[in-house]
């Protein structure tokens, strides 16, 4: 038998893992270092069924996959930072309004145009708290070209569950590395479908959800009457002023994410058992950590790794334990120190934390690690 | 051994990015593990550019290359900017235009670009006579895998040409080394 494995571009396997979860409807202004995802949609949609469709700005693209959800389709956007911030204003609509869609950002050199062809990690938090408001939101980070694939399937399966904007944040080191792949069978995947409504068209109301916080949705078209606005609404969908309609509304959106968070929180760690320090990254800066761990290791240095995999929700429970017996915390990351805000909240001052930060357009090398632990040792 | 580090480096628009991709899917093809990533600027043409190759028996962790065992030059410019990083023992393969400054490191200086400019007259497949000449002299993927992987890539109409352009690619590496 012929072997499965073949080089695979990471924004070609984001693409490969969307239409694979469903994925029927592309809208995106193409940028890099995402342009390939906007590329491979095209090629690839209409030869599944699915449409794709260039809009005239970011902001457009945004509403576009809103409506294409609405109507019951799966649908998602890529860009990167620059992009990411114009979305940012319907991705709040698409939280409030319960819509699921992904919306991917291959992370670049920023702020504005930067340094349009470089990796960074910058919008760590913006992917968190891009849109104002409270509002909840998910975002996975991979760091290889087969984990795009799944994460990118991960991403529709949680906005379909939990009606939540689901962020794939990628970066331009697994967006543009190409590495051997073997994809799994279609038939060895796990596709979560959107709740559809049990009541009859009469009885529907698009925003009363069940005992999981979860509203069932109808697709627009169906007959089912729904309202949608991005207004503080009631349970019919329809605009309303009352305060505690409103903070039940606003609570429930919220919580519905917070209730589920152990279901959603994923994150990976290596020789974490007998570490006396452990490597905190993600994406692109996890694979030099990785090497940074190995290679310390052969010099007798107790060193383990810690990844989240979902940078929102936090991984954080695990990282309270490991808190508890670790001498010191590295945060790694392409950014002058946006995750480390959160693993400092997490681990108070149980240990000590180091920061690795780079902001100059090129990755983080393994040996920049590497000194910044033998330096405290 | 088990891991290559290889840097392929020229300017934008020499192919030398798809010269990396052929390459690390010939290594496939060869069942073994390989990375390509590249840097560029945001010029279409010109410039220094480069793309490099990991090619390893076991998981390739960080996908970057750091100090070479195999560096390819195709401009000066490419070659002063890119060619610090070589390892003591590594590989050097540049166009014979180089100036190497002396390098004190094994080079092999080849008529690479004249090979393709004016022997095989198509300056596009500059790039398929490097990777025969890289192949030849570093057997770091073997010569089936790399014409399989090649034919896989160019376009249709064009095979004869390149399987003739990586054919003498080869002539031009197994002559450097005898």
């Amino acid at each position: 038998m012929k072997s499965k494995a073949r080089l695979m571009q990471g924004n070609e396997a984001c693409v490969e893992g969307a239409i694979a979860a469903g994925m029927r409807f592309f809208a995106g202004y193409p940028i890099t270092p995402s342009t390939e995802i906007a590329e491979f949609s095209a090629e690839k949609l209409p030869l599944v069924g699915g449409r794709f469709i260039q809009m005239e700005d970011e902001i457009a693209s945004m509403a576009a996959i809103i409506g294409a959800s609405l109507a019951g389709v799966k649908s998602m956007t890529a860009t990167s930072g620059p992009g990411f911030s114009l979305k940012q204003e319907n991705i709040g609509y698409a939280a409030l309004a319960e819509v699921p869609c992904v919306i991917v950002d291959v992370q670049r050199s920023g702020p504005s145009t930067g340094l349009p062809t470089s990796p960074a990690q910058g919008d760590i938090m913006q992917a968190r708290w891009g849109t104002h408001g409270d509002h909840p939101i998910i975002a996975l980070t991979p760091s290889s070209v087969r984990e795009t694939f799944d994460l990118t399937i991960k991403a529709f399966n949680l906005s379909e569950k939990y009606r939540v904007p689901v962020i794939l944040l990628m970066d331009e080191i697994i967006g543009h590395m190409r590495e051997r792949v073997e994809l799994p069978d279609i038939s060895e995947i796990e596709i979560i479908n959107r709740k559809k409504p049990a009541v009859s068209r009469e009885e529907y109301l698009p925003y009363k959800a069940d005992d999981d916080l979860i509203p069932p949705m109808a697709c627009y078209g169906e007959g089912y009457r729904f309202h949608v606005t991005g207004l503080a609404h009631d349970e019919t969908g329809f605009p309303t002023n009352n305060p505690a309609v409103a903070d039940k509304l606003y609570r429930r959106i919220v919580d519905k994410i917070e209730f589920h968070k152990d279901e959603i929180v994923e994150w990976e760690e290596q020789n974490t058992d007998d570490a006396d320090i452990i490597i905190i990254s993600v994406g692109g800066v996890a694979r030099a950590a990785d090497t940074a761990m190995k290679q310390l290791r052969e010099k007798g240095i107790k060193v383990g790794t810690y990844r989240p995999i979902t940078v929102w929700p936090f991984p954080d429970k695990r990282l309270v334990e490991l808190a508890d017996r670790v001498k010191a915390f590295v945060v790694a990351e392409m950014n002058l120190g946006q995750m480390v805000l959160e693993v400092e909240r997490i681990i108070k001052d149980k240990a000590k934390l180091i920061k690795v930060n780079k902001v100059n357009g090129e990755a983080i090398y393994p040996e920049e690690i590497m000194e910044k632990i033998e330096e405290v040792l | 051994m088990g891991k290559y580090e290889i840097r392929l480096s020229g300017s934008g628009g020499q192919g030398l990015i798809t010269g990396g991709i052929i390459l690390a899917e010939a290594a496939i093809l060869d069942g073994k593990n390989a990375v390509q990533t590249q840097s560029y600027g945001p010029e279409a043409r010109g410039g220094a550019s480069k793309a490099e190759v990991i090619i390893s028996t076991d998981k390739i962790d960080f996908p970057k290359v750091r100090d070479c065992d195999i560096f390819l030059s195709l401009t000066q410019k490419s070659f002063d900017q890119y060619g610090k990083n070589v390892k003591e023992n590594g590989i050097i393969i540049v166009d014979e235009s180089i100036d190497t400054r002396n390098e004190n490191k094994v080079i092999y200086s080849l008529p690479i670009i004249d090979t393709a400019y004016n022997v095989l007259g198509k300056p596009m497949v500059l790039n398929i006579v490097a990777l025969g000449v890289i192949a030849a002299i570093t057997n770091v993927v073997s010569r089936n895998a790399l014409e399989e992987a090649v034919l896989n890539r160019v376009p249709k109409g064009t095979e004869e040409l390149n399987k003739k352009a990586l054919e003498m690619g080869y002539s031009i590496g197994k002559n450097a080394i005898k």
